[in-house]
Parts: C-alpha cells; structure tokens; sequence
C-alpha cells in the first residue's frame, strides 16, 4: 500500500504546480489529507496564504517535528507533508497501526488525538503537534489489557485481525466517552470501520459487555 | 496451482473398527470403517473431552487486540526498499517499448524491471499468435508492466511514473453480454488454457472457443450430462423457467496482496500475505529456476484472503526480480485501487435455468446454461450445487467462460456455489410456490442424496426453523404500506476437502513442554488455536501451553486455506503425531511410576500418573526432569478418509459434502427499493466443532459476506474507457455496522467417522446459501422475485415493476 502516495513528488511540488512548501505556508490548515483536496481548494489555500506574509515557511526538506506518542515526547525529522500514520509505521515501527485504504474510507488506521479517535492516513504529522497521539501499542497499561481489548479477545470480536487495531481504538474511546454505552452508540461508532471478516457482530457484543459491566459497577 | 506435493501416501495396513457415527444428540449409531492400524483410536463426543470440542478463546487473539501481530505488511527490514508498478492506463494495448532510464537515474531508485512473463491470466493454447511480441499483450487497465524499487515509497511512486511505455491500442470490451457477440473485439487471439488454483476456479483443459466464448463446461468430474432434458421436461406438472443475473465482486481483504522479497546469494526468503505458504515457494522455485530447498516463505498473519492469495502473482514476480537485482529487501504491497482492479474477483453470471417437476415434488427435469466472465481468466463458472444436492435423472449443466477486457478472477469463497444458489435455491423457492408446497417441505422430499451433509441439512431446516419462527410465515405481500417483511430460507452445500499430504510435527522438549509444527498459514479462521487444542488433549494440557509454530515453510507441509480444508486436513496429523508422541512419552516416564504398564500412563491437568493410582500424579514438568528422556519429535501424515475419496490427490475430495441451512428475514422498501436485511438463522455443520466459538465467528462472517454481495457489492466497469469506476473502499459499497442484520449460528456436531478429529471445514459453506435465502425473503415480502443482483434500488425497482 501506498504509505504516502500523496499527489506531491519527494521534491515537495505538487503536479498542479502549486508547490507543497507555499501550500504549507498555511501552516498545517487542517487534517484534510492533500489527495483529497480539490484544485480550487488548494489555490484558495495559496491565496490566503499569500496574503498572509508572517507564517514560516517549512519544508520541502525533513524538518523536525516533535510528537508526544503514547506518553512520551517523540522528536523526529520528516518532509512537512508526511502523515502521522507513515511517522508511526515507517519512522518509528509502530506497525499496529493498519492501512486499508490511505484515503479516509475504512478507519483501519485510527489512534486517538487527545482522546478522540482520527483516521491517521488523513492526518498530517505536523498537524498532530501538540496533541496528545495515542496508538494501539499504548492503550492497554503495562500488561493490563483495556477493558475493551480484553471483551474483544472474549467475544472473538476478531478474524484476520486486520481491522482489529482501528476497531479497538474507536470503541475503546466510545467506552472511555460513553462506559454505559448503547448498541446504537456502538453501530455509530464504527460504522466508518471496514470489517471484511465480518466480526461486527461479535464487536457488538464485546463491548455491550463492558457497558453492562460498567453500568453494573456504576461507573 | 503449482505446488505438486503430490508424494504417494503410504498406505498402511487396516484395521476394521466399529466407530460412533452420526449427529450427537439426535440420531447416532455404529458403523464399521476400515481405519489404518496406526491411527489413534477414535475420539468421544465432545461432551467429553476436555480441550477439544470447547469454545477457548483465539491463542493470538492478545496479539491481535494490542497491535503486535505483524502481517506482511508490517514487515520491516534493514535497507528494505520500496516498490511500486508501472501499470497500463488501456484496457487493451500492445506494448510497443518501454524505456526506464528516466526511473532508473532518479535519485534514489535502486532497480527497474519489466516483466517478461505475465501471471494471473489465461494462457493462449498455442503462443505462436503473440510469439513474436516482446511484452506481454495488456487485456485490462490496471494490467501490470514493470516496477521500480527505491529508497521511500514516496521515490518509488514518483519513479513509477517516470517509466515511458509506448502502446498501441486495440479494440477492448469489458462487459459480459456485448463479449458474447460474434462481432465482439477478441481478448485473445486464440483458445486459452487456465488451470485452477487451491482455492478453485479455473477450466479444464480442450474445451472449445469461439471468440470470447469458451465453453461448454460440464464441470468437475461426475457432472456430466444424464438422462433426457425434452423427456424429463415433457413428464413435468410443473416447469419454471427464468434467467438469473449476477455481479461481479471484488475480495477486498483488508490486508491488500503483497510480499517482501529477500535475495540473497545463499536463499531466497519471502513474506507473504498468502493463503499457502507453499504455493509461493513453489511458484518462485519454478520463475526463478531455485531449488524449493533454498526458498523460504513467512507469512505470520495474513489480513484475509477469501480465495484470491495464492503463488507469487505479478507482483511478486517483480518484486523478486527487483530483490535481486538490488541486492536488498524489497517490499510490493498492492494499494487499493491494484487490489481491486488486478488481485482477483468472483465473475459474474447470467443463467438461463429450467426445472421440471411432478406435482408431489419428484424433479423430472434439471437444464441449466451459464455465461460468466472472470475477465482475463477462466473459471466463470456456476459450480456444482445443481448436481450436488438433489439428485434428477435428466440433468445438464453446460457452462461458459467469457474473456473480457477486465481483471482476473480468482477463486472466491464457494467460488461457482455461491452464483449457482443463488438460482437453484430461488428457483427451488418458486417450484414450490407453484406447488403449493412449503419450502421445507419440498426440500424433505428432494434433498435425499446419501451423504452426511443431506443428514445434517434435514436436521438443520427443523431446528433452524424452530427457532426463527418459520410458522410466522405470512403469504407473499401480506403488508399493505411501503415497508414489507417477509422471510425465506436456502439451502448450502460445499464440498468436503482434505489435503493428505498435510504433515504435522510434534514435539517434546525434555522439560515436558509440548510444540507443535506445520506450514500452513492462517488467514484469520483460528489455525494456531485449533491445532494447539488438538494437541493439549493428548497431553492433558491447556491448549495456551502448546507452542504454536505455523506460517513458514521450513515446517511440514501444510495444506492452503482454500476449499474450507485447513481443520480437515492439519488436526487429524495434528492428533496422529500428538497420540504417538504421548504414548513414547508414556513409555519413557512409566519407570518412575515403578515400571507401570505405559497403556495405563496418562496425563491430565499438566500431571502425569497411573490409572488406578490417581493420587501419586505428579506435574509433567517435574517428570519430565527426572526421567531425562531428551527431546521426543513424531511427524505423521493424514491418511486417507476411513471411506476414502471420490478423488485423490494433493486434494482429495469426499463424496460426503458440508450442509447448511440459511433463513432470513428482510424488509423491502417498495418506494425507495431498499431492502434491509434484518435477521439471519444459520443452522450449520463441519462435523465435529474444534471450537466452537471459531467456527461461530466464520459461520457469522460468511452470512455477513453474502449479505453484502446480495445487496450491496457491484464492481461498475465503464465500458467507454474500460476501467472499474469504484476501486476504492468508499464507493465500492459493503457490509457495515449498521447494515449487518441480527445473526444467529446454530451448530451440530457430526460424527463422520472418518478421520482420527472427523473436523471439517465451514468457510464456505457459510456464505453460498444467504443471497438466496435473502431473495426468497424477497419474494415473500413482496410477490415479486428479483433475480437480478445485488438487490439495489435500481435493481429492486426494476424487479417490483416487472
Ligand atoms: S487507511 Fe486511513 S481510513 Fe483507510
Ligand atoms: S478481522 Fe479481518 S478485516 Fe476485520
């Protein structure tokens, strides 16, 4: 799969002959991946930019991008237009992050960002600067599973497993949003998930049961 | 399919044994089977074994949840470079030349290659047509050409461009009808061979082909034609007759195909998302003229598959090439869009169908024509369920290949059964409608073949519709709004597939700690966990303290996850080398229990002591110090089944199949033409349940499957440009949370006595029966049949203003 089959070359330009350093001018506007943004888009963002002389320019070259991961304070050096999802892969081998589709369609790659589940093939890495990234290798503590991965271990909420990751993150951060959760709130929360094993059922399941589990200890 | 383990089995000298048989808990009795004499004796129900038979969870079910399992595509070596292929944008080109001196100079790009010999396609019987070109003829956009390697992915996707080939274009089509047409622009040049692979598909060879148009094809061995068509249509009370129409669809697994490719002077090691290890080595020891010796192929975790990974494929052909010419790692994983467009797909149908019958059920008549494409290669076929599950005396199946400018096809799940269903079972559904006979009850007085899956089906329609309700059944249209529910069942039949040559390795460390060893991968169906519980019952362990050694061809062979064989074929070695390797070790340590007789040495609960001294047990481990027996390995084969096959060979096929029955409850939107599917009972069988909660969860993710290709999957080819308008995971609709309907899995368990586990497969049989069961529901809820899929409001539309 194309990590970063964006429609920029490793020089930085873009084929439209916006070039990616005047683009980034803006500043990392926000987790719209650039594959996805319109011609039109892209030049309005070089217009304002434009107008806009105080913002720094960064790129096309690695620059450093600090990153706090699972806790911990991760600099490392990229192209400003790397998504966080090839920082966590390809940079720093957290590999539990999946792609299935790198343009926003199935949630195989989503972490949290401050808590909050975010596809990270459409996030820019240095648009998650300053926030709080957490993956899959960090949500259980030490060797204490999270109430959610351990209901899906349970529930055989997993086949190939392949969806598993981004599966468990988002209803992990349902569960941690909403500990009494309903199954329309789970059906919510994955419906951007692809499952192609078809384990939606058993996911379903898994986390009703920390539901009840929580709503039974009243938390 | 090119593994060729097709080593003769010993054929051990036998024993006659009375053995349970039947379905536990209903119907069972003793039969008497010739079992060869080393195997171990036959297991109790399940009731009373202890790992076997028990719904443990999934032995890397941790590994899954916390992100560590490592696919291939999470592979990451030192110096691994990144590859991406050059692909053509025509649907139908000569490739005139092809220079890379563009790619090959840019900064870091460490190999160019151009492929020679194109894989994943339909052979022309005689090259001589195209001998003379240089490169392989293009026959669908999205085709492959060449790859390059670099540094970043990034490199190698800017490179890939970089590549100029100059084509020349030709004529193309893309769509199933128009190919049919005397006039139609010819995909090849001449009649074309394509052998099947481990997961099915494929044709035999010699048929004849007229243009796109190759066929006919009167299936496996044992479907050809009998009795008199006219005859048996002239003594009908009853025909029905219809066309039946249905869609292409792509595997999408979520791991698309890929491999890293490792060349080294000494040995060739290769990561594969595969569905068997040992077809890739096979097929890169032939490419790459190596000895299978000094290939390796890993394949830890394998994101899914469903028939579509196997051998090498385009793709790893050039990365291979491209390994070796860099002298480095190299790692081709598929995007999504390559995926969809060039990885495989189930071909579509157009089925012209006729069934006779007397007015009591008795069918007099069975004549069904089929036209499919797989695109680019064969095996369009509608299966076998037509000649497997209710027998007639005058029957013919004859079915086409039609080559079109698309995609290969690939074995698919049930490749065949699940379009030939979706026409029997809706047709069987309409026989008795005009006969004014329940389903059910038409399927008691036809589904009478001698064969453990018609027990266990008759078995399953009367718990399967018990608990669903079935009585609740209303006659057809019975709502007056635009919401209308209604409810239909279907019938499954798979074949039962056993690959003998699966051998398995057990082992004893001298600390008593017991690991087991096969080739096989898993794709995500549970196989570390069943073999592990095979294993720990012979020991009296808990299957999480059995090592589990899998997914590498430096083990024993092991069988490819295709044709729902992998339970059948590793537990039963799995248990041959457990029982042999428990009894030497019985041996050893019967000294230390003042040379008790070995026979009445056992092991339970990670103790070993006599029978009849049950208190002296003392822990394995400790045991297993004391007595310094070294290590104890044993290797054993599957044997033949005890009845034997109806075919032989690397797959072996037994004349008993895997039943099923499906009923579905759905609600059809008159208006708007959407149909929900709301709640699905599955009755289903795999003889004797590993574990159970597996078996559940694949049953659950075969309904939810036929779900989708019932309603929702469609690949749209454009016919002006020759390219698939949605290869991507957003416009490619499917299955998702809030479309998956209320499922419920019963399961038996059916003693086969056939085999040391009488385990047996379910994947497939799990997804051939819902489109249909689904369209009967259709039928139900509205009046009108639709026999067209997916059931889309297009579709459904045109289908309620018929
Ligand atoms: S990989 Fe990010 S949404 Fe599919
Ligand atoms: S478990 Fe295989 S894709 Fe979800």
């Amino acid at each position: 799969m194309a990590e970063s089959s964006r429609s920029h070359g490793p020089d930085g330009s873009v084929r439209s002959g916006i070039s990616r350093r005047t683009f980034l001018k803006h500043g990392g506007t926000s987790a719209v991946g650039a594959a996805l943004l319109e011609a039109g888009a892209a030049q309005a963002a070089v217009d304002s930019s434009m107008q806009d002389g105080a913002n720094e320019v960064l790129g096309p070259g690695p620059i450093p991008i600090d990153l706090t991961i699972n806790g911990r304070r991760v600099p490392v050096q990229a192209e400003p237009a790397t998504t966080l999802v090839d920082i966590l892969r390809n940079h720093l081998g957290l590999t539990g992050t999946k792609i299935g589709c790198d343009r926003g369609a199935c949630s195989a790659c989503t972490v949290w960002l401050d808590g909050q589940p975010a596809s990270s093939c459409m996030t820019l890495a240095l648009d998650a600067r300053g926030r709080s990234i957490t993956t899959i290798e960090g949500l259980a503590d030490g060797d204490n599973l999270h109430p959610v991965q351990q209901a899906f271990v349970e529930h055989d909420a997993l086949q190939c497993g392949f969806c598993t990751p981004g599966m468990v993150m988002s209803c992990a951060a349902l569960i941690n949003r909403k500990p009494d959760a309903g199954i329309e709130d789970v059906k919510a929360a994955i419906s951007g998930h692809l499952c192609r094993c078809g384990t939606y059922p058993n996911i379903f399941a898994a986390v009703l049961a920390v539901a009840s589990e929580n709503r039974r200890r009243g938390t | 399919m090119a593994t060729d383990n097709q080593a003769p089995i010993d054929q051990p000298p036998l024993r006659s044994q009375s053995l349970l048989y039947g379905i536990v808990g209903q119907e069972t009795r003793q039969v008497t089977r010739q079992v060869p004499a080393d195997e171990p004796p036959q297991l109790p129900v399940n009731a009373e074994l202890r790992s076997i038979g028990k719904p443990i969870r999934r032995l890397d079910a941790v590994q899954k949840v916390t992100g560590t399992a490592k696919y291939t595509f999470d592979v990451q070596l030192p110096g691994m470079l990144y590859a991406r292929q050059v692909v053509c944008p025509w649907p139908h080109a000569k490739v005139i030349s092809i220079d890379t001196s563009a790619a090959e100079s840019y900064p870091g790009v460490r190999a160019v290659h151009v492929l020679e010999t194109l894989l994943q396609t339909a052979r022309l019987r005689d090259p001589e047509a195209e001998a003379r070109n240089k490169y392989p003829t293009v026959r669908f956009a999205g085709q492959t050409v060449a790859a390059v390697a670099a540094e970043t992915q990034r490199i190698a996707d800017q490179a890939a461009k970089l590549v100029k080939v100059e084509y020349e274009r030709l004529p193309h089509v893309s769509e199933l009808v128009a190919a049919m047409d005397d006039e139609a622009p010819i995909v090849f040049p001449g009649p074309v061979e394509q052998p099947s692979t481990a997961g099915g598909g494929g044709a035999p060879e010699g048929l004849p082909q007229k243009g796109n148009v190759r066929g006919p094809n009167f299936g496996m061995p044992g479907m050809t034609p009998t009795g008199d068509i006219d005859q048996g249509l002239a003594e009908a009370d009853v025909v029905v007759e219809a066309e039946y129409r249905t869609q292409v669809q792509t595997h999408v697994p979520m791991e698309t195909h890929g491999i890293v490719a490792d060349w080294r002077d000494d040995e060739l090691t290769i990561y594969a998302s595969t569905q068997h290890t040992h077809s890739v080595r096979d097929e890169a020891a032939e490419y790459f003229d190596l000895p299978k010796s000094k290939i390796r192929v890993i394949s830890d975790f394998t994101g899914g598959g469903f028939g579509a990974k196997y051998g090498i494929n385009n793709f790893g052909l050039l990365a291979i090439h491209l390994s070796q010419k860099a002298g480095a790692p190299v790692r081709m994983m598929l995007d999504r869009r390559e995926e969809h467009v060039s990885a495989g797909n189930r071909p579509n149908s157009l089925q012209r169908v006729r069934i006779g019958a007397k007015q009591d059920g008795t069918l007099t008549a069975i004549d069904v024509i089929s036209w499919g494409t797989g695109g680019i290669a064969g095996g369009a076929g509608i299966g076998f369920c037509y000649n497997a599950l209710y027998p007639c005396p005058n029957m013919r199946t004859e079915q086409y290949d039609v080559f079109t400018n698309a995609g290969p096809c690939a074995a698919f799940r049930a490749p065949g059964q699940v379009q030939g269903i979706f026409s029997l079972e809706q047709a069987m559904d309409e026989l008795a409608d005009r006969l004014q006979l329940d389903p059910i009850m038409l399927r008691e007085r036809i589904d009478t073949k001698p064969t453990d899956d018609m027990l266990a089906r008759a078995h399953e329609r009367k718990i399967a519709a018990e608990r669903f309700g079935w009585d609740r059944r209303r006659p057809p249209n019975s709502d007056a709004g635009p919401v209308k529910r209604g409810m239909g069942m279907a019938q499954a039949q798979w074949v039962y597939v056993v690959s003998p040559p699966t051998t398995v390795e057990v082992r004893i460390a001298d600390d008593g700690s017991v690991s087991v060893y096969n080739s096989a991968q898993d794709i995500g169906t549970g196989t570390r966990t069943v073999l592990a519980q095979v294993v720990a019952e012979e020991f009296g362990l808990d299957a999480e303290n059995i090592g589990v050694y899998i997914g590498d061809t430096r083990f024993p062979w092991g069988p490819p996850s295709g044709g729902s064989r992998v339970t059948a074929s590793v537990t039963a070695p799995a248990r041959n080398a457990a029982y042999a390797a428990a009894r030497d070790l019985a041996a050893r340590l019967a000294p230390l229990f003042d040379d008790a007789d070995p026979d009445d040495i056992f092991f339970a609960g990670g103790k070993v002591g006599v029978r009849g001294n049950e208190g002296a047990a003392r822990p394995l481990k400790e045991a297993a110090k004391e007595a310094k027996f070294g290590e104890i390995s044993k290797l054993a084969k599957r044997h033949d089944d005890y009845e034997g096959f109806v075919l032989s060979g690397e797959t072996s096929i037994s004349r008993h199949g895997l039943g099923g029955v499906q009923f579905a409850e759905v609600a059809v939107d008159v208006e708007t033409g959407v149909v929900k599917v709301e709640r699905v009972v599955a009755a289903s069988d795999c003889g004797r349940p590993i574990n159970p909660k597996l078996v559940e969860s694949q049953v659950i993710g075969g309904i939810i499957q036929g779900v989708s290709y019932a309603i929702y999957e469609d690949r749209i080819m454009d016919a002006t440009s020759g390219h698939q308008l949605n290869a991507n995971v957003d416009q490619y609709r499917m299955v998702g949370s809030r479309e998956t309907p209320e499922i419920e899995v019963l399961l038996i368990e059916q003693i086969g006595a056939q085999s040391s586990t009488d385990a047996r497969g379910i994947a497939e049989a799990s997804n051939v029966a819902t489109s249909a069961a689904i369209a009967n529901a259709f039928y139900n809820a509205t009046g009108k049949r639709i026999r067209t899929l997916p059931m889309n409001p297009a579709n459904v539309l045109a289908a309620l203003s018929a």
